[in-house]
């Protein structure tokens, strides 16, 4: 009977759905670029996958992955082509706070950016398999597609230069069916 | 309700299957032509970076799609895994009407003629099923020609000494030269080296009713959005369309090719866009799909008498899978490199194609295509960290003061790199999938690391700072420029397929793509699948034309 689980899944989740954009005060979920509301993460995940961006692909006099969207654009493609990657995000994620609170006491977001480093130094070698996962993602969100959530105004583009798409008036088109 | 019964029914309408398809419809055969993909057009050139056919991490941009299109990979351990369309590891080539040709790069490239004597030119190697061609380039040399001005193809080879020899000059010009040809250009030079404008199938003057080339930076892996760049979707296949005697099936997926109790082939069944079984009979099956797939649908067309497949009574179906082995360098420079301008591609040197010591053959250098952001991270070299400011700051000071050179390694053919079908793992529609499984030959990653030392040369002769190598990857090559799977050749216990394309236990089945070339040759293959397309359409139409008052 998959067809009625399906129905049930469909309507748990608007359900739930609901309940978080109500919560939230929000009126439609997710096409907001810097609201609460989150897909896949949850608040704390969030708040990991935000630091780690940060580090990644750290601000200079251009923005960091963290303040050119690129924790949506993950959010976003974990419910998409990447929920397949699902299970090793929260894996990954639970290894950082795990050697964070390890080595310092204290959460990864809450550490000052040398410690931080070296944590995901750590992660990098143990948990490699996840660490290069991540890391590829970032790289796309930020130098990627801005469609896809992340390279927020095209900032990584500017950052090389790259005059940004005029192309025959379709770019609307284009940003509606990402 | 049966199918009305055709002449012939043409699988895949690629580079291959879409000439034939033409061909045969213009003369006068009633032809079904059958394609798994959808009929794109340039408007869907979505320019999307994460997802196109080159750069497939959010999906591929013109087909297979990933949850119906599953194969099995096997690797040099024995491990096997399901991979899905998009991801590494599954020697993609798109699905769509014009398959490969939609969305390639274009490159035009004749073969040498020591390309189809590999084995007189260098004798056995051990570990190798090396042979030579049952034809040499002077029997497709008229059909690259029409290839060439049929399909239209810019550039300008008359710098290139050992190009094998031409009739004709090329139809259109080449591409006004870009920075990287500027600089790449007197380097060659001064190296004693003949450096040439690429041919490509591309519009650079208006021909054939379409435009030139815009110089975007949207090339390889995208659809051209100003329908230049030409494929079998916007010559042939419209031609072959326009004569009334084609028709032309999208999303129509080929399960197997039916045998009568005599052995010859009746036609085959598909499922059509809603998943229904159909039943198309012909007299002629010609066989388009590429290497994988091709060889997949005569493994799968299992019958009385063919217990192991269509033609595969020695075992020599899916055998031979080869691809090139692409190796080269890239270059820092002091100075900016890069204009924004597509297809970026344009110059190359055949020096090193033949005549390197102790080497079985080698390849074309050309300058790499123009490079995306995202595309251009995978380059980073390994003295630079891979995360983290100096990262970044990396990719600031060097995405336009790169230049990288590259080319297709000819591959030492190998027995066991091979397409098999798996026994348990099915597609959507239940049919066994491909399972993939060997490696290079040895002696191919020691050609390829030849390569990457002259591409290096080119380099540091251009005034490059720093450069570094891209060397060979060990694992199965085949991806878009897959080949070698139905051997062409004259002995049937050795072969797959007569010097015609005809398989030999069958008199009415045909495979006509990359999958018969016995050695891939330096070079991107596509105009040799076109040539070769046009040459066994010809004896297709010769033989068959008048032939029980049918056709």
């Amino acid at each position: 009977m998959p067809r009625q689980g399906q129905r049930l899944r469909r309507r748990k989740f608007l359900e739930l759905s609901a309940a978080a954009a109500s919560a939230a005060g929000l009126s439609s979920c997710g096409r907001s670029g810097g609201g609460p509301y989150w897909r896949y993460f949850s608040a704390a995940e969030a708040a990991a996958v935000t630091a780690i961006c940060a580090r990644i692909i750290p601000a200079d006099d251009y923005p960091s992955a963290a303040e050119a969207g690129v924790p949506r654009f993950l959010d976003r493609q974990l419910v998409r082509h990447y929920r397949k990657y699902q299970e090793l995000y929260r894996q990954g994620l639970r290894a950082v706070d795990e050697a964070s609170r390890a080595r310092h006491q204290r959460s990864f977001v809450d550490l000052g950016e040398e410690e931080q480093d070296e944590i995901l130094r750590e992660i990098e070698e143990k948990q490699a398999e996840f660490f290069a996962m991540i890391r590829n993602h970032i790289m796309q969100g930020y130098y990627g597609d801005p469609r896809h959530g992340g390279n927020r105004e095209a900032v990584s583009w500017k950052m090389l230069g790259l005059p940004t798409p005029p192309v025959r008036g379709r770019l609307p088109y284009d940003r509606r069916s990402a | 309700m049966a199918l009305k019964h055709v002449n012939a029914v043409v699988i895949g309408s690629g580079a291959g299957g879409g000439v034939v398809a033409k061909e045969l419809a213009t003369a006068g055969f009633s032809v079904v032509l059958l394609e798994r993909g959808r009929w794109h057009t340039p408007a869907e050139c979505r320019k999307d970076d994460l997802r196109n056919q080159r750069t497939s991490v959010l999906g591929n941009g013109f087909g297979p799609e990933d949850d119906r299109n599953p194969r099995v990979v096997v690797d040099s351990q024995g491990r096997e895994r399901v991979v899905l369309a998009s991801e590494g590891g599954y020697q993609n080539n798109a699905a769509c009407v014009g398959g490969g040709t939609f969305c390639y790069g274009a490159m035009a490239w004749r073969f040498a003629e020591k390309d189809f004597r590999m084995r007189s030119t260098y004798g056995a190697i051990e570990g190798s099923t090396l042979e030579d061609w049952p034809i040499t380039y002077q029997d497709l040399e008229p059909y690259y020609e029409k290839a060439e001005w049929e399909m239209g193809v810019s550039g300008d080879d008359s710098g290139n000494p050992f190009k094998a020899p031409r009739k004709k000059p090329l139809p259109m010009p080449p591409m006004p030269p870009n920075r990287e040809f500027e600089i790449l250009y007197p380097a060659a030079k001064r190296l004693g080296l003949h450096p040439f404008h690429i041919p490509m199938l591309r519009n650079t003057v208006p021909y054939n009713g379409r435009g030139p080339c815009m110089r975007c930076r949207w090339c390889v892996g995208f659809a051209c959005e100003v329908d230049s760049r030409n494929g079998t979707h916007n010559t042939v296949i419209p031609k072959a369309l326009a004569t009334g005697n084609c028709e032309l099936r999208t999303r129509a997926m080929v399960r197997e090719i039916l045998v009568d109790e005599r052995g010859r082939a009746r036609g085959v069944v598909y499922y059509d866009e809603n998943d229904r079984r159909q039943e198309q009979t012909a007299d002629l099956v010609v066989v388009s799909c590429s290497a994988i797939e091709s060889a997949r649908l005569l493994l799968n067309s299992k019958s009385k008498l063919f217990p192991n497949g269509l033609g595969n009574r020695y075992d020599w179906v899916g055998r031979n899978l080869q691809g090139h082995t692409y190796t080269g360098a890239v270059g820092l420079f002091d100075f900016d490199t890069y204009d924004d301008l597509g297809p970026g591609a344009q110059i190359a040197i055949c020096d090193y194609n033949h005549g390197n010591p102790g080497l079985a053959g080698g390849a074309m250098l050309a300058n790499e295509f123009i490079r995306l952001p995202y595309q251009f991270i995978q380059q980073v070299p390994p003295f630079v960290p891979s995360w983290g400011l100096a990262h970044k700051q990396w990719v600031r000071r060097a995405y336009r003061r790169t230049i990288a050179v590259q080319g297709p390694t000819q591959e030492i053919p190998v027995f066991d790199a091979r397409v098999q079908v798996d026994p348990k793992v099915k597609d959507y529609w239940g049919i066994p999938v491909a399972r993939l499984s060997g490696g290079r030959h040895e002696h191919t990653i020691e050609i390829g690391r030849f390569m990457a030392a002259k591409a290096e040369e080119w380099l540091k002769e251009a005034g490059a700072i720093r450069t570094w190598r891209r060397n060979p990857a060990r694992g199965l090559s085949a991806g878009q420029h897959q080949a070698g799977t139905c051997r062409m050749g004259n002995d049937p216990k050795t072969s797959v397929v007569d010097r015609f394309c005809r398989v030999h236990d069958v008199d009415n089945v045909y495979v006509i793509d990359g999958s018969v070339h016995v050695t891939n040759g330096g070079f991107n293959p596509v105009l040799t699948i076109l040539a070769i397309a046009y040459y066994a359409s010809d004896h297709l139409v010769r033989e068959w034309k008048g032939r029980k008052g049918r056709v």
